[in-house]
């Protein structure tokens, strides 16, 4: 029963994105605006940079919320997909690390056994690093 | 050639690096929800004392705080929450880290079953409700040290619920009194730790350690029933104290294995509680408790001058003790909560719930872990106050300096001495010279067998309750000499040869005529001065009280 208080309370803390979830159904395109898209950028750390990216962003909203049309009135909420699965308990002991050579492989630039990011979480408008920006 | 002063959070000079542990991103999404909206009414389990502001208005200017904490606590384990890679607190960097860990695709969380017996026993522990179906769930935020992008805890149903915890604070002039207050305990999580950022400001760069990036961590959540610095501090003493019995985690505080952030809100008696501001990385009980009175008094001050509190994360400054705002990030947060989708709800059983023929390696069973629990500190004073006869408050210190119990349960062990003399030796001599010299008990130069020794000797009277305190500071000064030699070596025994004594007691007399007639002449108070002058010539080695039934036979005579 909490798993639908839980689902309402996922969507509630994101105020403003009222404008996702229109009541009105996957006709319906889905109005995001631009503050909504700030908003998102810095939650994600994704740039969505241009009017295609926005729309693109829109569709993916029109795709996903056809969702909603299913009917699922008396239909008892899961909590996972292995809600009646075991889960597996492991023993506590150590079987993995001392790999710090091969992980640090990954980084784009190391210090000694460290990786190195930039400062803090910058702001979008500063990035300068080389990371490429997610593709959607 | 920085290699050195790289290595786990030494500030090196010319690198102007900065250890900064960021408790901050555990949070719960909801808002603790006791002072945003106001709608809780008073708890009613927590008295309020009122604090007066410093030019209180004729009544309505008075002042409650409440106090909330939630407390991350590292778990005790050979192995992360959901990996099997090593926990250890000073390791070269990255080196405790697995493909999950530093969060390489395809790897998959397993979870590590003594994390959960650690949650279960802490959870009992506390009194809480152990929940029999508690869930994993994505707690999502971007920070160079956590590589997964999320944290995997529990938010919507965690492990246990609805707990509490005693705690006694000491009150009075003294401190002589003990006050037993309790705290509610909302939930205990179980959740995944983050790495380590160093901070080097003058490249601009941080350097991240993952070593730690996936501890498993218990989070303690403490309903807002205290009002203030020192009972927080204490309530956490009392969490560390339980958990150190339990052997659930180390909870050294220095080595950021405890975790304090208070939620802190200030309101006229009567009215809803005010709006609460969070000081974070609190990393003693000490600036715990100077933080949390400093707020509290901040925000009075700032309400008395028209001022609004803002609902924001401060930190303490330890060295200005003064609570500063800290740089808002990224504005508000949003977690975008999520089940977590690798792993399957959590059950446990119980002694009835227990599946027949069940793989015991798979299945944990909260009853057979509630036998199993060890005794806890509440247990352990009122045995010491039953088995040693001692006050209550000697047995919360007792348990509250580190290593004290263990040193006077071994003096007790190997004397022959009252536990009474034992317990007052312990408590003001011992402790007192610790204190003095800013030293733990593991530092002591004096052992459990050195004072023992001490104590049996005292007993005997073989030497005087002064001599006893010569010789414990000879065994403070000088390592390695037993009581016995120091006692020998500068003649302290007590006189026992009665002879020597009257011979002593006659040459006295002899020297004194003018207070042996006072005696004579019914002035009985002079024989003290007789007393004196006699230990004076055994130099104080000598029983006044046997002194004095020689000098009284030889008056009388």
């Amino acid at each position: 029963m909490w798993a639908r208080v839980m689902w309402r309370g996922l969507r509630a803390p994101l105020g403003g994105c009222q404008a996702f979830t229109s009541k009105a159904g996957p006709q319906v395109t889905p109005q995001v605006t631009a503050e909504m898209i700030e908003h998102l950028e810095r939650l994600a750390l994704v740039d969505f940079g241009s009017r295609e990216a926005v729309a693109r962003l829109e569709k993916a909203i029109a795709f996903a919320d056809r969702l909603r049309g299913v009917n699922t009135d008396g239909v008892e909420p899961m909590e996972s997909v292995l809600e009646d699965r075991c889960l597996y308990l492991r023993n506590d002991s150590v079987t993995e690390g001392n790999c710090a050579e091969e992980l640090l492989q990954n980084s784009h630039r190391v210090v000694e056994e460290y990786f190195v990011a930039p400062p803090g979480n910058i702001s979008l408008g500063k990035i300068s690093y080389q990371d490429p920006p997610p593709s959607g | 050639m920085a290699a050195p002063m790289l290595r786990w959070g030494c500030v090196g000079r010319c690198w102007a690096l900065a250890c900064v542990d960021r408790g901050s991103r555990h949070r719960r999404w909801a808002p603790n929800g006791f002072t945003l909206s106001g709608r809780r009414g008073q708890n009613s389990m927590a008295p309020q004392p009122v604090i007066t502001a410093q030019k209180p208005r004729k009544g309505e200017h008075e002042w409650a705080a409440v106090v909330g904490l939630e407390i991350h606590v590292q778990i005790s384990s050979n192995s992360k929450l959901f990996s099997g890679s090593h926990v250890h607190f000073a390791a070269p960097p990255n080196s405790l880290v697995s493909f999950f860990d530093a969060s390489l695709p395809g790897t998959l969380p397993v979870l590590n079953r003594r994390c959960v017996e650690a949650a279960v026993m802490t959870g009992l522990a506390l009194n809480c409700r152990i929940n029999k179906k508690s869930l994993f769930d994505r707690k999502h935020y971007f920070y160079a040290d956590l590589p997964a992008g999320y944290q995997i805890t529990q938010q919507r149903l965690p492990i246990a619920v609805n707990g509490s915890l005693t705690y006694g604070v000491c009150v009075g002039n003294k401190r002589s009194q003990v006050i037993t207050k309790t705290v509610r305990i909302k939930q205990i999580q179980l959740e995944q730790d983050s790495g380590k950022s160093l901070h080097d400001d003058l490249r601009s760069q941080t350097l991240i350690d993952l070593n730690r990036a996936g501890v498993g961590l218990l989070e303690v959540v403490m309903e807002p029933d205290m009002t203030c610095g020192k009972e927080a501090a204490t309530a956490v003493r009392e969490l560390q104290l339980v958990l150190q019995a339990l052997g659930t985690s180390q909870a050294n505080m220095a080595e950021g294995q405890l975790r304090v952030d208070a939620n802190i809100s200030v309101h006229h008696p009567g009215e809803p509680f005010g709006i609460r501001t969070e000081v974070k990385n609190l990393n003693s009980t000490r600036f715990l408790a100077k933080a949390i009175d400093y707020e509290i008094q901040r925000q009075i001050n700032e309400l008395e001058n028209g001022g609004e509190i803002l609902n924001e994360t401060r930190s303490f400054d330890s060295r200005l003790g003064c609570t500063v705002p800290m740089r808002d990030k990224e504005g508000k947060q949003d977690y975008r909560f999520m089940p977590e989708p690798n792993l399957p709800p959590l059950v446990l059983y119980d002694a009835t719930s227990l599946p027949a023929g069940a793989d015991s390696q798979q299945v944990i069973d909260i009853d057979y872990i509630r036998e199993r629990l060890p005794e806890l500190p509440s247990m352990t004073r009122e045995k010491l106050v039953q088995q040693y006869g001692m006050l209550p408050e000697h047995s919360f210190t007792l348990l509250n300096e580190v290593g004290l119990l263990e040193f006077f349960q071994n003096v007790i062990k190997e004397t022959r001495a009252e536990p009474k003399l034992v317990t007052s030796w312990v408590l003001n001599t011992f402790l007192g010279y610790l204190k003095q010299q800013s030293l733990t008990v593991s530092e002591s130069p004096v052992t459990p067998s050195a004072l023992a020794e001490l104590l049996t000797l005292l007993d005997g009277k073989v030497i005087s309750s002064l001599a006893a305190k010569q010789v414990f500071e000879e065994l403070w000064k000088s390592k390695g000499k037993t009581a016995a030699q120091i006692v020998s070596e500068k003649k302290l025994e007590l006189m026992q040869a009665r002879e020597v004594l009257a011979q002593l007691c006659q040459t006295v007399m002899e020297g004194h005529p003018q207070v042996v007639m006072d005696v004579k002449t019914g002035n009985p108070k002079a024989i003290n001065k007789l007393i004196g002058l006699v230990r004076k010539a055994t130099l104080s080695r000598a029983d006044p009280t046997a002194i004095k039934k020689i000098l009284e036979e030889k008056l009388s005579s």
